[in-house]
């Protein structure tokens, strides 16, 4: 479809019937507030938008740059979408895939009521990696983004550069299998616009055997040299729909676990941590990495979560309401095969 | 050979793991309690720590003993189920399976990290996987990667 049509023609389309869908429910009073992407400030950049007029609908676009997961907006909850008398809102929120995910899953951990809320589904083409187009492009400023026929066009001052599309979107992009958001059976009226039915997720890790072949010791050398310089702003935690624990593990102060410096030690244990507490919930949107100051590529780890769930438990997390995640079961059979045993 | 390295070989030989024992209070800690009335020998590698339940184990205690400088792990509770609690080994089997996968991906060698079931009665069997352990972490060597400098 990319191919025939073009990034940009394809961009348009969705922006026209995502607008359409907004307008049609702002109008009919469906919902009191759209949750979506606007532009963002700076080139190579969006930003999440709540509208509730119907005159505003234009402010929302769709580009391969909205890689913030919307569903971020909706738990904790924040006081925009409490009404004092009414009580909670009826939102319509932008769903991507992953988007839709997430929201499947947060209800699947009680975190929100799908009742009250509308997912205005797009057939989502792919978050471009702005990480590697700014590292590309260097110290240069990037003053002006746009798409073409297939080719993402980045331009400044006295330079201008191109980029394939198919190369330079994420990785996780590229393998993914969910790109409209899920339908649900028992909840149907919870989906407007672009949804698809999904059974089951079938998917076979191939970019995962090249890392996975290798020794622990070059393992090592990989996952230092690419959490070596993450600061610890917890950005990627902040970004991430999953996350919401009213206290993170790293901001205990009683006791201490884990140490807040940027000590390698301390680096490595958080990343290990997070990714334990994602096992099973982590819906593969990939907000992590995109929002990293310092360009950590997450996505590696994220696609091992995946792959650890699916293969051990048969799971895929936000495909279907009615499935216990993971770490929220257990099962008498469980493989063992890790396990100490005598010869 | 130089003085040093030979001194440093030497070093290398008499160099005992120490490992940190998380044992359940109903089976893996009586059974430990079993294999010393018995007088089954055992390696002087293991500091034991009584939990209530394997599944009390967070991972965050096993993370945090190899960042403090434990050279091992080892969990030990009891077979699936004969939990005293039903169903906290089951529980945390789960978490286990993830975390292992995981220390493996990140580059930290899975055999530091060992999870086995023994029961009040076998004494026998206790003795044996710790000296199991005790045999995989001393080829690993020191824990290195992970330990924090201060």
């Amino acid at each position: 479809m990319v191919m025939i049509m073009g990034i940009e023609a394809e961009n348009k389309e969705i922006e026209n019937s995502m607008r359409e869908t907004a307008r049609k429910l702002l109008k009919e009073k469906e919902v009191d507030v759209i949750i979506g992407y606007t532009k963002g400030t700076v080139p190579l950049s969006s930003a999440p938008i709540m509208i509730t007029k119907e005159e505003d609908v234009d402010k929302l676009i769709w580009n391969n740059l909205c890689y913030v997961n919307l569903a971020k907006y909706l738990v904790p909850k924040i006081p925009q979408l409490i009404d004092p008398e009414k009580g909670d809102l009826k939102v319509g929120i932008v769903s991507k895939g992953c988007v839709g995910r997430a929201l499947i899953h947060l209800s699947v951990e009680k975190q929100i009521d799908l009742e009250n809320i509308k997912m205005i589904g797009i057939p989502c083409n792919g978050i471009i990696n702005r990480k590697r187009i700014e590292k590309e492009i260097g110290e240069k400023e990037i003053l002006e983004f746009f798409t073409s026929e297939n080719d993402i066009i980045v331009k400044g001052k006295g330079f201008e550069q191109k980029f394939s599309y198919d190369e330079y979107i994420n990785e996780l992009c590229k393998v993914c299998k969910v790109k409209a958001p899920p339908t649900l059976a028992e909840l149907a009226e919870t989906c407007v616009g672009e949804c698809k039915e999904i059974s089951s997720v079938d998917d076979d890790f191939e970019d995962l055997i090249e890392f996975e072949s290798k020794s622990s010791e070059e393992k090592w050398e990989y996952i230092k040299d690419s959490l070596e310089t993450c600061t610890k702003c917890y950005a990627c935690r902040e970004a991430c729909p999953m996350c919401y624990c009213n206290l993170c593990f790293v901001d205990q102060n009683k006791p201490i676990w884990f140490g807040k410096t940027t000590d390698l030690s301390d680096i490595i244990v958080f990343h290990l941590v997070r990714s334990m507490h994602l096992a099973g919930r982590c819906v593969a949107c990939g907000a992590c990495s995109s929002v990293c100051p310092v360009g950590i590529d997450l996505n590696l780890i994220t696609r091992k979560l995946e792959k650890i769930v699916k293969e051990r438990f048969n799971f895929t997390s936000g495909i279907d309401p009615k499935k216990t995640p993971p770490m929220m079961d257990f099962r008498m059979d469980d493989a063992e095969e890790f396990m100490l045993e005598e010869d | 050979m130089t003085l040093q390295t030979k001194q440093e070989e030497k070093i290398n030989e008499e160099w005992e793991p120490k490992i940190i024992a998380f044992l359940c209070n109903w089976c893996s800690y009586a059974g430990a309690d079993l294999a010393g009335v018995s007088r089954i020998q055992y390696p002087p590698t293991i500091r034991v720590v009584r939990v209530p339940c394997s599944g009390r184990v967070n991972p965050y205690f096993i993370i945090k003993s190899l960042m403090d400088g434990w050279d091992g792990v080892v969990v030990s509770g009891c077979h699936p189920g004969d939990c005293h609690y039903l169903t906290g080994n089951l529980v945390a089997r789960r978490r286990f399976a993830i975390l292992k996968e995981l220390l493996e991906f990140f580059g930290i060698e899975p055999g530091r990290v060992n999870f086995m079931w023994a029961s009040a009665a076998e004494g026998e069997r206790f003795a044996t996987l710790i000296k199991k352990a005790t045999k995989i972490v001393k080829n690993l060597g020191p824990n290195k990667k992970f330990e924090k400098k201060w």
